[in-house]
């Protein structure tokens, strides 16, 4: 057994001379010392020891534990080069107004530099609701773009060789309408769906636990995503089907224990699900890419990163049968915490990113979102925007973080807390596996209320002085808001759904209700429904009309709602 | 003794972030006052019947997705056509601060924006909303 303590094989307890110095630092270290507040626990609430060492590696065993990067469990890193081959793609989401001004940010961006595209979608498309829609009045155009239409979809795109751009989208019981408006697309530009790379969220038990954007309840969701994952297994053979999503649970309020837990859980349900629909796992699992978030307490996030690859690992080979190591590696996208900007002196944000994305980097992400110093406010400026990318360009071109591969394996502490962190997530599992598994859990109300629960902690925490948010509870200044923020005109509401409703009369009625009623048939039938979505979307229909087509035979969900 | 203050959190429009109203109803629970939640996108006509139907003295209205400047006075309206313009509407989220003086002169109460110690809101709400317990 390969032991990782001093390269002699020696463990710390054998070790006469250590045991003597350690009494000698224990002795000498002033356990008056208070540190502030809630600062003795990571962000999360875990407790944290004022000193690691060797003793805290004890059990793991390299080959076992660790191994080398590109090697099982990959806690190391999913690539044997790492960053030394390629850096992480550095992807901004952006997404507002219509789908001409969202094109000219996708085209600012691309000249500065950014190397993957990624669509924020407003809340009418995100909830499967067209612009002109009366529950979409005053949100078109809003947290993103505005899309009903393929039209909508081949103007965001105007310009942009799809053949050659990798496109995320960050949409969920709509992501089929989504995937399948791509896919015209990109038909229409003359690159076949075999080419197409890029990465659909539709991650739907993170909706029911922490986004909260739905129409159908969970059983009809999760077939739906099975469609599309058998769908792309065969047709769409580069594009990420899932984006399986930490970022939202996190936001929410969730510890880091929980993000790791919940989002895990999540990927293994879909797991399950695919296999019950009789695919076999490694033709879909390499397809599978997560999403977290990265915080503020900047070890706890690298050691959760590093957890989660060991985790999913560990699983898809012991006990869902995957062969192919793709199947066992974990891929990330990382964002930085949304919820740790403040409104009070912006500017600081820069720096919370800016560390947020140094753990994301030395946690070895994949490709990773820096948000702007205004986010907490409204929709980034291009300045802003630009501010942030930097941030990413910085710290892979001059910290040197990507030059040596996990440069932090090895540290007591960093692994210790990766360690604990893989535990927590174990005790979880165990939990919603007595529940039934994760929809169950949904049903019951258990993943909404850690998470409200955890969020509240925290929230008394920052309210009794016990966590410091600089310029929030601390170091407190007297300001107007400076900064200059982006507006989205409400007259683009107007215009926008102007166009939805000259698109419907431009159409062919009969052609639309054929696709639809098709539509439903299959649904009704079992018959995989991806198809059936580019269909209506190539007959024109729209995406609140597809959207709504099932509604009467998958029902809507309604969340039970509690404090 | 008066009636506690009774108050409706609630969440309209199609915003999915109900972390702050979550926490907001706790906190304002755990400071004494009888707390109703809506639950997820509500429409303006669901929070006005909601609170005339549980007889609330407050409704603190959660909007994250930017949709304030719509949600806001179509609630106001809503509450004074039903002659509940004695219900205290208030609230919070992503909320720029030039958008609040319009949202005031809407006849919005107060506007909390992020980073407001939870205790400023209470004694918001005992003070604003403790004043229809007492007529």
């Amino acid at each position: 057994m390969a032991k990782l303590v001093n390269g002699k094989g020696e463990s710390a307890s054998g070790n006469g001379a250590v045991e003597a110095s350690k009494a000698r630092w224990e002795a000498q270290f002033d356990t008056s010392a208070k540190l502030p507040g809630a600062n003795d626990r990571t962000l999360s609430d875990h407790p944290l020891k004022p000193l690691y060492g060797p003793e805290d590696l004890s059990g793991i065993d390299y080959d076992r534990d660790l191994s080398y990067p590109g090697q099982y469990p990959y806690t190391r890193g999913i690539h044997p080069t790492m960053y030394r081959g390629r850096l992480w793609t550095m992807r901004q989401f952006a997404g507002f107004g219509t789908a001409k001004q969202t094109n000219q940010r996708y085209k600012f961006l691309l000249e500065q530099g950014q190397t993957g595209l990624s669509v924020a979608f407003d809340m009418p498309a995100l909830m499967g609701y067209d612009s002109d829609h009366p529950r979409s009045l005053g949100e078109v155009g809003k947290c993103g773009v505005a899309i009903s239409t393929l039209q909508d979809m081949q103007d965001l795109f105007a310009g942009i060789d799809l053949g050659s751009i990798t496109t995320s989208m960050t949409i969920n019981c709509t992501a089929p309408v989504a995937l399948a408006m791509y896919i015209a697309t990109a038909e229409a530009q003359g690159v076949p769906q075999e080419r197409l790379g890029g990465t659909m969220q539709a991650d739907m038990l993170k909706e029911y636990i922490a986004q909260k954007e739905w129409i159908y309840p969970p059983e009809p969701s999760m077939r739906i995503i099975t469609d599309m994952m058998a769908y792309c297994a065969k047709n769409v053979p580069k594009w990420n089907t899932i984006s399986i999503s930490g970022y939202h649970i996190r936001e929410a309020g969730s510890t880091a224990a929980q993000e790791l837990a919940f989002t895990l859980a999540d990927g293994f349900a879909y797991v399950k699900a695919g296999i019950a629909a009789g695919m076999d796992v490694d033709d879909f699992a390499p397809r599978l890419s997560f999403f977290f978030n990265s915080h503020s307490d900047f070890f706890e996030e690298i050691a959760k990163f590093r957890a989660a690859r060991r985790i999913w690992a560990r699983h898809m080979r012991e006990k869902y049968g995957a062969k192919n190591p793709r199947s066992w590696a974990l891929r990330f996208h990382t964002q930085t915490a949304g919820c740790s900007a403040t409104a009070q002196q912006p500017e600081n944000n820069i720096m919370r990113t800016a560390f947020q994305a140094l753990a994301a980097v030395l946690g070895g992400t994949q490709s990773l979102h820096t948000n702007s110093l205004d986010e907490v406010l409204a929709l980034p400026t291009e300045k802003n925007v630009a501010i942030a990318l930097r941030t990413q360009q910085i710290i892979a071109y001059e910290t040197g973080a990507g030059n040596v591969i996990d440069p932090l394996g090895g540290s007591y502490f960093v692994e210790k807390l990766t360690n604990e962190l893989e535990a927590a997530a174990e005790d979880y599992f165990r939990r919603i596996d007595e529940q039934g598994g994760v929809i169950p859990a949904i049903h019951n109300g258990f993943f909404q209320r850690e998470i409200a629960d955890a969020a509240y902690v925290y929230q008394r925490e920052l309210e009794n002085g016990e966590r410091i948010v600089v310029g929030v509870n601390d170091f407190v200044v007297e300001e107007e808001q400076q900064i200059s923020l982006l507006k989205i005109d409400r007259a683009i509401e107007l215009e926008q759904c102007e166009r939805v409703q000259a698109y419907r009369a431009s159409r062919d009625a009969g052609m639309v209700e054929s696709a639809l009623a098709a539509f439903k048939r299959a649904a009704e039938s079992g018959e995989n429904l991806m198809p059936h979505y580019l269909n209506c979307v190539k007959s024109k229909a729209t995406l609140g009309e597809i959207s709504e087509a099932l509604v009467p035979i998958f029902g809507r969900y309604r969340e039970p709602a509690f404090i | 003794m008066a009636r506690p203050i009774r108050i409706l959190v609630a969440k309209a429009g199609l915003d999915g972030h109900d972390r702050g109203a979550k926490v907001i109803a706790r906190a304002l629970r755990d400071a004494g006052f009888e707390v109703i939640y809506t639950g997820l996108h509500q429409t303006p006509e669901q929070v006005v019947e909601a609170a005339i139907q549980e007889d609330v003295d407050g409704i603190g209205l959660s909007i994250l997705s930017g949709a304030h400047l719509t949600l806001f006075p179509r609630i106001k309206q809503l509450l004074d056509e039903a002659d509940a313009g004695d219900i205290v509407l208030f609230g919070g989220g992503t909320i720029p601060n030039e958008d609040i003086q319009p949202l005031l002169d809407a006849g919005v109460a107060a506007v909390f924006t992020p980073g407001t110690p939870i205790a400023t809101i209470v004694d918001f709400v005992r003070r604003e909303c403790g004043k229809r317990v007492e007529a």
